[in-house]
């Protein structure tokens, strides 16, 4: 594995490989996004939100929005908290679909990164497929799915995983590709084994990749169980949706819909905070 | 010339243990565009305790023939003897700085320190004195939980130097460790170098492109031809120590320069009267 090393100097000061470079990029992009510090800063943010909010509540009074069309500001909240316990039974489904989805599918994705990354030749090969599953929307996969696995978790969980795995998968190995033959030889050179590289070196410079694809893969992740919901089944915020629009319920409905999206916040949320902590070397 | 140099080695082999023989050793290595012959037949015996640095135009197999001795990279033909045992893979009585400090940027200075111990899966325990005196030395005690990219350059090479002192290897191998340093700070860095060798009678293989600095540092230098690099001359370097910066723009010390410097425009040593 450190065979490329036998021959060549390495190039001093820099990862090799034009996929560093995209990473960096990459991880920029999901993670450098300031967070508010002064007070004026937070008394900003509040500021806009309540103008935000209030200016939305007095526009749809004042313009006799009809609900289904959309339903005032204070009634969505309303139901957030009278509703929330009906709510929550729905909520912890779709977020243990997440979870163990996220898992799977996670866990598969480094892994197969990992060993693909060591064969260039394999990789070439695996690669058309990889991307076929990237592109794909797996929800599509759903109706499929339950048809041979019934209306409970089964079809979501499989389709949650298949969702994750190819963006942990894709991002990982851009990050396992970021070989830096100087650092290897730093370790060799104490006399390191293969796998010690892999612990030591290639895996910690791999790690701002994959911390961006396990955001990415579980962002889509949480699409793909909202849309299985929707596809079928009983339960779920993405059922909940279904049965809220057919009973023209829109408070409720946005209710479920903001729920949906702190889900998705939450997710942003730890991985901007595991990326500072594991991976702000690279900023 | 190859004789010559080989008769004087083998007079001065009688004085002192030697540390390192390197015997024939010949280089080719395969690139893109074809066999590049890298190495030519290089002899030399480095005594212990011995501070020997190689010099020679850029792209002459200077870099390469340490490589060789770090058992980082196969020779060709030849063999490079440590120790009475030929060197076949990295040894662990060798230590190795880089070009660049080549410290690893997600672990700080103190885990960059640890990063041979973790590796070798030796305890730090019995080393820790050794190393806070180390840090203190060079002037990095205190920065322990910093970050490389919050050191300067001359302190990431410091602490790469601590990191390769602190588990007492032998033999200490140097690949243009400051050339990417400024100048001040390179004079800084060899007053170290000399400082920690004269402390800890280390034997030392310095690879560089500055000839001011192979003679500030080195017992010996060794000239290397061209590729395929074969040795050109060895000069001896016979002033007293320890050894000023001051003393680098001294007559006699200039003479040397310009002789080496000479010697490896030509690739043949002829003295100056």
């Amino acid at each position: 594995m450190a065979s490329e090393l036998r021959e060549t100097i390495p190039t001093f000061g820099e990862a090799g490989g034009e996929e560093g470079g995209a990473g960096l990029t990459n991880w920029s992009a999901l993670t450098g996004a300031s967070t508010a510090k002064s007070a004026g800063e937070i008394g900003g943010l509040i500021l806009v939100a309540v103008l935000l909010i209030g200016g939305l509540e007095l526009a749809v009074r004042h313009f006799n929005v009809a609900p289904y069309v959309f339903p005032r500001p204070s009634d969505i909240g309303s139901s957030l908290l009278n509703d929330f316990d009906s709510f929550w039974p729905h909520m912890k489904v779709t977020i243990r679909e997440l979870l163990v989805g996220f898992s799977i599918g996670a866990s598969l994705g480094i892994m197969l990164a990992a060993i693909i990354t060591q064969f260039p030749y394999v990789e070439k090969i695996v690669t058309p497929y990889v991307l076929l599953l990237v592109t794909t929307p797996m929800i599509a996969l759903v109706p499929l799915l339950m048809l041979n696995y019934g209306f409970g978790s089964t079809p979501r969980y499989i389709a949650v995983t298949l969702a994750v795995f190819p963006m942990v998968m894709i991002n990982s190995a851009t990050g396992f590709r970021r070989t830096d033959l100087a650092k290897i030889a730093l370790a060799r050179s104490y006399g390191a084994n293969t796998l010690q590289i892999f612990a030591k070196i290639r895996f910690p410079l791999a790690l701002p990749m994959i911390i961006v694809g396990l955001m990415v893969g579980s962002i889509f992740g949480l699409l793909t169980a909202v849309g299985a919901e929707m596809v079928g089944g009983k339960n779920g915020l993405g059922n909940q949706l279904q049965v809220y629009a057919s009973l023209i319920r829109m408070a409720q409905f946005w209710a479920i819909i903001l729920l949906i999206a702190l889900i998705g916040v939450s997710i942003y949320v730890i991985f901007f905070w595991i990326g500072k902590r594991w991976a702000s070397w690279q900023a | 010339m190859a004789q010559a140099v080989g008769e004087r080695v083998g007079a001065s082999a009688n004085g002192a243990n030697v540390a390192m023989s390197i015997d024939h050793v010949t280089k080719y290595y395969k690139t893109k565009t074809g066999q590049v012959h890298a190495l030519e037949d290089i002899n030399l015996q480095i005594k212990q305790g011995e501070f020997v640095a190689i010099v020679g135009p850029s792209g002459c197999g200077k870099s390469t023939l340490l490589w060789g001795m770090s058992g980082l990279h196969d020779l060709s033909k030849g063999q490079i003897v440590l120790n009475g045992t030929p060197v076949t893979g990295p040894r662990p009585e060798i230590g190795m700085i880089f070009q660049e400090a080549n410290l690893l940027p997600w672990r700080n200075l103190r885990q960059n320190i640890n990063f041979p111990f973790e590796i070798k899966r030796k305890k730090v325990g019995p080393y820790e004195d050794r190393i806070n005196q180390l840090l203190n030395e060079v002037g990095l005690a205190g920065f322990e939980n910093k970050y490389p990219r919050e050191l300067s350059g001359g302190m990431q090479q410091r602490a790469s130097i601590v990191r390769c002192l602190s588990y007492d290897p032998e033999v200490i191998l140097m690949d243009e460790p400051f050339g990417a340093l400024d100048a001040f700070t390179r004079d800084e860095m060899n007053l170290l170098i000399q400082k920690l060798w004269m402390e800890t009678g280390k034997t030392i293989i310095f690879v560089t492109h500055n000839v001011t600095e192979a003679i500030f540092l080195a017992d010996r230098v060794v000239v290397l031809t061209p590729r395929p690099g074969r040795v050109a001359h060895v000069f001896d370097i016979d002033l007293p120590r320890p050894r000023t910066i001051d003393e680098t723009f001294s007559p006699p010390f200039i003479e040397k320069v310009l002789e080496i410097k000479d010697t490896i425009m030509t690739g043949v040593y002829t003295p100056r009267s």
